[in-house]
């Protein structure tokens, strides 16, 4: 009897493996992403993005999702999905956000996050693409009559724990002679209360953020944004190792957002533009003569999508970060001076 | 099989055993691979590695170059502060408020009823918040500091009070005192041809005083120095918001527990007092209470440990705890997530156990006297 069922077990188990070789060897030319698999199934995208932040992701009065990182999302659910309202944000800590990502309740992480060496390697993440070049700034009241970074000496600075923020702010003082104090808060909430209050002197945190605070002061015409960026903040998107297509198709989804401003797509003439281009660049960027989609794991239509529905990223930037007063700089396009740049589409 | 029931209960206990730590080596195993699979090592080796950032307030010294396992002793020992702070605090108020509750003056009885409703019944986090921005509200700017007299300064920034330099042999004078401080009580006890020394002990808390104030070289004052108050010791207002947070909502509470224990004591025991002429004073102090006491002790431990717990709550207020400080930035800084937590753990569990050892040694200590 034992036997007999042993048997059944190894024949069976002989069938299911030859299945599931040639199933494996039908599929080597299709992109293979464990992620990318699941978001199909289940249809919807799983988003990790910033608790509330203006600019990045923060959600507006009728509790709609809005900002940058949120964009980010929108494009990667239309054009995994079809459908960039086909997301569920979930709003992480700067304290759980990588963990969250590592133990796979999200399928991507766009959270103003520096893209740092440990978290490269020791936490075990992929970067995905860098969309906001800053560097970590101090906004400061103005009556104080400070005007340079180096003076804040004996200060004390608001700052949000579990960052990169803590170190940056150390070392600064460190190279400069310099003691600032610092107040970690958890949360921005109460971190904003007290800098509002005057329990600090200043609030610190990146370039963008920092000016998210101060669009959020009962006066902020009362607040400086110091001239001094004291450390490089590139932040950008995570994914997990080990799902490098996923990776890759994140990645260009950020091109395709870059691509779009590069080649005067808008969300506006976007059905103009593919009905009347000629332009062999551009009608391989909307999908009319190209397979680049095809090649992502995702449809060819996929970066029309993003334009018509999320619009570009020069767009976006305007949307988000126009109402803080934050230029542009370091996020202009490579042929306008800044760093932002999309890979050639060949 | 086996026929004897005793023996069967006993075979049944150790297979229980064996199983639930054949689960507990599941999980751990299961741990280590998950951890490996994402490439992470699970190992305290972190501990010796330099932290690199600065934390806002401590009781011991403090430098970037410190390590990650001082972080752990900084942070441990400001939750045992304020724990500390709130344990005594929540027992006095609560002490008032329950003695309050039982009042023959309607007012002082419904106010005392109002305290205890309005703050047994909203979240605690939430008053600590209130607590936090209510004192940073009503506090000046360091330059509009309020003077109190003696040297002390009060702005928004915390309470800043005149700080003792000891000298270079301070030190032994400063343990020295804390001996003869920690001697006192059991000099009071002392007998002396067979009677108590009593109160002729309380002339070593003097002496303490004498050569603390004897290994003092100068008293630092604070004042201002650009943006902030230079010199003296900084008692700074998340220390306080949490401890108000913490102190009032236990002692709603304990107000409670002396109540009903209070009320637990038989009436025959007031009415015995009365009849021998005791004023209510009296009847409180030397009858009512000290029976009360020993019932209230196995209660007022659950509350004790809940408010030790609770301090954790303080990461809202940005005081550096050791749930903020060590599971939050050293968490982040290190990328070691399962190692902070069990640490973080591993200290509240010891911590509430010495606690709870203590009183429950406390409780048998009271618990003897004879009803």
């Amino acid at each position: 009897m034992l036997r007999q069922i042993l048997k059944l077990t190894t024949c069976c188990a002989m069938v299911a493996g030859m299945v599931g070789f040639a199933g494996a060897s039908r599929a080597q030319n299709e992109v293979k992403s464990a992620t990318l698999d699941a978001v199909k199934k289940r249809g919807q995208l799983v988003c990790g993005v910033d608790t509330g932040i203006p600019g990045f992701a923060f959600q507006d009065a009728s509790g709609k999702w809005q900002g940058l990182d949120i964009a980010y999302c929108r494009a990667i659910a239309t054009a995994v999905l079809g459908d960039a309202d086909k997301v569920k944000y979930v709003g992480t800590t700067s304290k759980v956000r990588f963990s969250v990502l590592q133990s796979g309740e999200i399928d991507v992480l766009i959270r103003d996050s520096t893209h740092t060496l440990t978290r490269n390697t020791e936490l075990g993440l992929a970067h995905g693409a860098i969309n906001f070049f800053t560097g970590e700034a101090f906004m400061v009241k103005k009556s104080l009559g400070v005007a340079h970074a180096k003076e804040l000496n004996g200060a004390t600075i608001c700052v949000l724990t579990g960052t990169t923020l803590e170190l940056n702010i150390a070392d600064f003082g460190r190279a400069n002679n310099i003691k600032i104090n610092t107040l970690l808060f958890e949360k921005p909430e109460e971190a904003f209360a007290a800098a509002e209050a005057g329990r600090c002197d200043g609030y610190t945190d990146d370039g963008g953020s920092v000016a998210a605070a101060r669009s959020t002061m009962k006066n902020p015409k009362d607040w400086i944004i110091l001239p001094e960026a004291i450390s490089r903040e590139f932040l950008g998107s995570y994914t997990r190792q080990g799902d490098e297509r996923w990776n890759i198709l994140v990645r260009w989804v950020h091109y395709a957002m870059l691509e779009g401003e590069v080649l005067g797509i808008t969300k506006a003439n976007v059905d103009k533009i593919k009905a009347e281009t000629k332009d062999p660049e551009t009608r391989g960027f909307l999908g009319l003569e190209s397979n680049f989609g095809k090649f992502l794991g995702v449809d060819n239509d996929w970066a029309y999508r993003i334009i018509k529905q999320v619009g570009n990223y020069g767009e976006n930037y305007e949307i988000y970060f126009g109402p803080l007063e934050l230029p542009r700089g370091w996020n202009n396009l490579y042929n306008n001076g800044g760093l932002q740049y999309p890979l050639p589409w060949r | 099989m086996v026929r004897r029931p005793s023996r069967r209960a006993y075979i049944g206990q150790w297979v229980f055993l064996a199983v639930v730590i054949a689960i507990g080596g599941l999980m751990i195993s299961e741990l280590g691979t998950n951890l490996a699979r994402r490439n992470l090592h699970f190992g305290f080796g972190f501990l010796v590695n330099q932290a690199g950032f600065d934390i806002p307030f401590r009781l011991i010294s403090w430098s970037i170059f410190d390590s990650y396992g001082r972080v752990l002793l900084v942070s441990l020992l400001n939750t045992v502060l304020v724990s500390a702070m709130g344990v005594v605090a929540a027992t006095l108020l609560g002490l008032l408020v329950g003695i309050m509750r039982l009042s023959v003056n309607w007012l002082v009885r419904n106010i005392a009823l109002a305290f205890i409703e309005f703050v047994r019944n909203t979240p605690q986090l939430v008053q600590i918040i209130f607590w936090y921005l209510a004192v940073l509200q009503t506090l000046p700017s360091p330059r509009q500091s309020i003077v109190i007299p003696g040297g002390l300064l009060l702005n928004i920034r915390g309470l800043y009070v005149p700080d003792a330099i000891m000298r270079a042999d301070g030190a032994l004078l400063t343990w020295l005192a804390c001996f003869v401080l920690a001697a006192t009580p059991f000099v009071w006890h002392l007998p002396i041809y067979g009677r108590r020394l009593g109160a002729k002990a309380l002339a070593l808390p003097l002496i303490a005083a004498a050569m603390l104030s004897a290994g003092i070289e100068r008293v630092e004052f604070p004042a201002l120095t650009g943006f902030n108050i230079t010199g003296g010791t900084q008692v700074p207002p998340e220390l306080v918001a949490l401890w108000a947070g913490l102190s009032i909502y236990a002692a709603a509470f304990i107000a409670e527990i002396v109540r009903s224990s209070i009320q637990a004591v038989p009436q025959g025991q007031s009415e015995a007092a009365r009849s021998l002429g005791l004023r209510s004073g009296q009847l409180l102090f030397l009858i009512v209470l000290p029976q009360a006491l020993r019932m209230m002790v196995p209660q007022l431990t659950s509350q004790y440990l809940n408010l030790i717990k609770s301090s954790t709550l303080g990461a809202a207020v940005a005081y550096p705890e050791i749930f903020q400080l060590f599971a939050g930035t050293v968490m982040n800084q290190a990328n070691k997530e399962v190692e902070t937590i069990i640490i973080v753990m591993a200290v509240f569990l010891t911590i509430n156990l010495l606690f709870s050892a203590f009183m429950n040694w406390y409780n048998r200590h009271v618990a003897l006297v004879e009803r």
